[in-house]
C-alpha cells in the first residue's frame, strides 16, 4: 500500500534579503497505490517548488496543509526520515559531492532506507545488475558521485537509486529534460520496472509531453502560479502540448 | 641595494624571501610582527622561535627501511656531516637553531636505479615535552632511484627539525609527513626539497596531532623537467575548555627558479570547535629565469563550527612572460547544504550525511598517497576527530 495525500499545500521560498514569498498556494493531489501522475505547467509555476517541498529542502518552508504518506505526517519528518518512510525525489539537477564514491554512497544510502546493510557481496551484485539495466558502465561505480557525470548520466544515475533505494512514492522532477532519445527510452525504462511493481506511485514533474510518451500516465494535472487548475487523462498531455497553457494562466491569473 | 648587480636575476627577487644563513645570529627573535610569523603563535612556541636550548633527548628516531636502502646515522664531529654533500642553509632562525644544535642526523638513501620494495618508515617518537630537540633528517634519492618514505611523528614533544630532501636527475620520491602528535607537542620543521631533472616528488602534509605545528615545504630545481606535487590535509579542533584549540600552519614556497618545471599544490584543511586555527601559506615564485613553467595552488578549508579561523594566503610572483600556466585557487566555507541536502534526501541520516561529505572532502588527497596501511591510518584518525 502506499498513498501520498498533500492537501491545501502552501509553501514559501526564502530570498536573499530574508523574506519569504509564497510559490505554492494550495496545493491538493493524491497519488494512491499503481497511479502515475504528471504534473505539467509552464516555467516558473512551481512544479519544482512542488517536489523540493515534499523533500523537505530547507530553502522552502511549509506555511500551511499537510502531506501525509499512508497516513503518516511528513511534513513533521526530517529530510532522511522521508526518505526512510519511502519518499523519493529524483532531481533536475543532482548535486556534485567530491571524494565520495557512488558504491559508497548508494551502500550507505540503502543501509539506511532498508535498515541493515546489506551483503556486501549482494550489494556488488544487486548494483552491478541495476547499472546494466541502465546502460551505466560499471566504473561509475568507483567515481565520485555525479561529478563530470553528463546530463544523461546524473539523470540515470538518478533512475539508478529510484530502482536500488525503492521507496513508495517517487518525485521525479524534469527526469527527462536534457536527454536525447536514447537516454530517454533507458530512463523511462527503469521507471516502468519501478511503477509496475505493486505498491509504487509516480509523481512525474515535466515541461513536455516527450516523456509521456513512454511512461503512460494515469493522470495528468495542469500546475500554474502555485497550484492544480486542471486535470484529465493521458490524452489530455497532447492537447497542452498543442494548445500551450496560455488558457490556464490567463485563468490562473484571474482566479 | 648596494650589491645590486651581483643580486639581479638570481637571489632574492622576491620580497617575500630573504637570503637564508646557517647561523641563528643572522636572524633577530621574531616578534610576531613580520609577514612570516604574524600568523604564529609564539607566546605557544616554548621558546623555539627564542633562545631556548635545544638538546636531544625528548625525541627518539628510528627508521624501518626498505631493504635496498642505506640507513645511516651521523654523530657528527664535524657539521659538514650533517647534511653531507651539499650545503644546507636554514631559512629561518628556528631552522637555523635546530641545524645549529643537532648532534646527529639520519641519512637515508636511495641507491642509484634502485626501486625500493616497501616503504621506508622513520618514526620520530616524542617522550618528553618539557625538553626542546632538535632533529635532521636527510632523504637522498640517487639518479633513477624511487622510494616511499613515511615520516611518523607520534608522542609529546616540543621539537625544531628539518628534513632535506633530494630527489637526483630521474628520481621518483613519495613523502608523507604524518604529525599524529600527542595534544601538547609544539613543533616547528622545514622541509626543504631540491629536485633534479625530470625528477618527481610527491609530498604529503598530514597535520592531525598537536598543539601546534608549523611545517613549511620548500620546493627547488636543479635541472629542468622537475616535478613537485605538494598535497596536505590538516584537521584542527578547539578547546572544549577553551584553554586554546589547535594551531595548524601549513606554509609553502615553491622557488621556481630553471626552466620548464611543473608544481601543483594542493592543501585541505578542515577545522572544529572553539579556537581551532589553520594557516596556509601559498607561495610561489616564478624567477625570471624559470621560463615555461607550469604551477597551480589551492586550498580549500572547511570551517565546521563557529569559533574555528583559518587564514589562506596564495601568492602567486611572476616575474616572466613565458609562463605555461600559473593559477591559484582558494575558499573557505562551511559544509555545503546541498550536499547535506542530497545524501540525507537518499534517507542518510544528518550526522552520517555530514560525515560522508568530510570524508570525501579529504578522501581525494587521501587516495593520492598511495600506501594503503597509511590511508587507513590517516582515515581512521580523522573520523576520530569527527566523533
Amino acid at each position: 500500500m502506499s498513498t501520498l495525500e498533500i492537501r491545501d499545500l502552501h509553501a514559501c521560498v526564502s530570498e536573499a534579503d530574508g523574506s519569504l514569498r509564497e510559490i505554492l498556494r494550495g496545493v491538493n493531489l493524491t497519488v494512491a497505490d499503481g497511479e502515475t501522475h504528471a504534473i505539467m505547467g509552464p516555467n516558473g509555476s512551481g512544479k519544482s517548488t512542488l517536489a523540493y517541498a515534499l523533500a523537505g529542502h530547507p530553502k522552502y518552508t511549509v506555511t500551511s496543509g499537510s502531506v501525509t504518506l499512508d497516513g503518516e505526517d511528513v511534513l513533521a519528518m526530517s529530510v532522511d526520515a522521508r526518505a526512510r518512510a519511502g519518499l523519493f525525489l529524483a532531481m533536475q539537477y543532482p548535486v556534485e559531492v567530491p571524494g565520495v564514491s557512488v558504491s559508497n554512497f548508494l551502500r550507505t544510502a540503502v543501509t539506511a532506507t532498508r535498515g541493515e546493510a546489506p551483503k556486501l557481496r549482494n550489494f556488488v551484485k544487486e548494483m552491478n545488475g541495476a547499472m546494466g539495466a541502465l546502460s551505466i558502465d560499471p566504473k561509475f561505480a568507483e567515481r565520485s558521485l555525479n561529478e563530470g557525470f553528463s546530463g544523461g548520466e546524473k539523470k540515470r544515475h538518478e533512475i539508478l537509486q529510484l530502482e536500488l533505494l525503492n521507496p513508495k512514492v517517487a518525485v521525479l522532477d524534469e527526469t527527462d529534460s536534457g536527454l536525447d532519445v536514447d537516454a530517454l527510452k533507458i530512463v523511462s525504462e527503469g521507471i516502468n520496472r519501478f511503477r509496475a511493481q505493486p505498491g509504487h506511485g509516480v509523481l512525474l514533474i515535466t515541461h513536455y509531453n516527450r516523456i509521456l510518451q513512454y511512461v503512460q500516465p494515469d493522470y495528468v494535472h495542469v500546475f500554474v502560479a502555485g497550484r492544480i487548475v486542471a486535470e484529465g487523462g493521458a490524452e489530455f498531455a497532447k492537447v497542452l502540448e498543442n494548445e500551450g497553457y496560455e488558457k490556464f494562466t490567463g485563468a490562473a491569473a484571474s482566479a | 641595494m648596494a650589491n645590486l648587480a651581483g643580486a639581479v636575476e638570481t637571489a632574492h627577487v622576491s620580497s617575500l624571501h630573504s637570503s637564508g644563513s646557517v647561523n641563528p645570529g643572522d636572524f633577530p627573535v621574531p616578534t610576531g610582527r613580520e609577514e612570516e610569523w604574524r600568523f604564529t603563535p609564539l607566546s605557544k612556541l616554548r621558546g623555539l622561535h627564542a633562545d631556548a636550548p635545544l638538546g636531544s633527548s625528548g625525541v627518539t628516531v628510528s627508521v624501518e627501511a626498505a631493504p635496498e636502502l642505506a640507513v645511516e646515522r651521523h654523530e657528527p664531529a664535524e657539521r659538514a656531516h650533517v647534511s653531507p654533500g651539499r650545503p644546507f642553509v636554514p631559512a629561518d632562525r628556528v631552522s637555523a637553531r635546530a641545524f645549529a644544535a643537532v648532534t646527529a642526523a639520519t641519512v637515508i638513501t636511495v641507491p642509484k636505479e634502485t626501486t625500493a620494495s616497501a616503504p621506508t618508515y622513520v618514526r620520530i617518537t616524542g617522550t618528553d615535552a618539557a625538553a626542546a630537540a632538535a632533529g635532521h633528517l636527510v632523504i637522498d634519492v640517487q639518479p633513477y632511484g624511487r622510494a616511499t618514505v613515511v615520516i611518523d611523528q607520534t608522542g609529546s614533544a616540543t621539537y625544531a627539525n628539518n628534513v632535506e630532501i633530494h630527489v637526483a636527475d630521474g628520481g621518483d620520491l613519495t613523502v608523507v609527513a604524518l604529525a599524529d602528535w600527542a595534544g601538547d607537542t609544539v613543533q616547528v620543521a622545514h622541509h626543504v626539497a631540491t629536485l633534479g631533472r625530470d625528477a618527481h616528488l610527491a609530498h604529503f602534509a598530514v597535520t592531525l596531532g598537536g598543539a601546534v605545528v608549523r611545517l613549511s615545504p620548500t620546493v627547488r630545481y636543479a635541472g629542468p623537467g622537475g616535478d613537485a606535487e605538494l598535497h596536505g590535509i590538516a584537521f584542527a579542533t578547539g578547546s572544549p575548555r577553551n584553554t586554546g584549540g589547535q594551531h595548524l600552519e601549513h606554509r609553502l614556497f615553491v622557488d621556481h627558479d630553471t626552466p620548464k618545471c611543473r608544481s601543483r599544490v594542493g592543501y585541505k584543511h578542515a577545522l572544529s570547535g572553539e579556537g581551532a586555527r589553520t594557516v596556509w601559506i601559498g607561495d610561489v615564485l616564478i624567477r625570471p629565469e624559470a621560463t615555461g613553467t607550469d604551477t597551480y595552488e589551492y586550498n580549500r578549508n572547511l570551517v565546521l563550527t563557529d569559533g574555528a579561523h583559518a587564514d589562506s594566503v596564495p601568492n602567486l610572483e611572476i616575474l616572466t612572460g613565458e609562463v605555461v600556466g600559473a593559477g591559484h585557487a582558494s575558499t573557505s566555507g562551511r559544509l555545503d547544504d546541498e550536499h547535506i541536502f542530497y545524501l540525507q534526501s537518499r534517507g542518510i541520516p544528518f550526522e552520517e550525511a555530514r560525515r560522508l561529505v568530510i570524508r570525501g572532502f579529504f578522501g581525494e588527497l587521501i587516495a593520492k598517497i598511495g600506501v594503503p596501511e597509511l590511508e587507513e591510518r590517516i582515515t581512521a584518525a580523522i573520523e576520530e576527530e569527527l566523533a
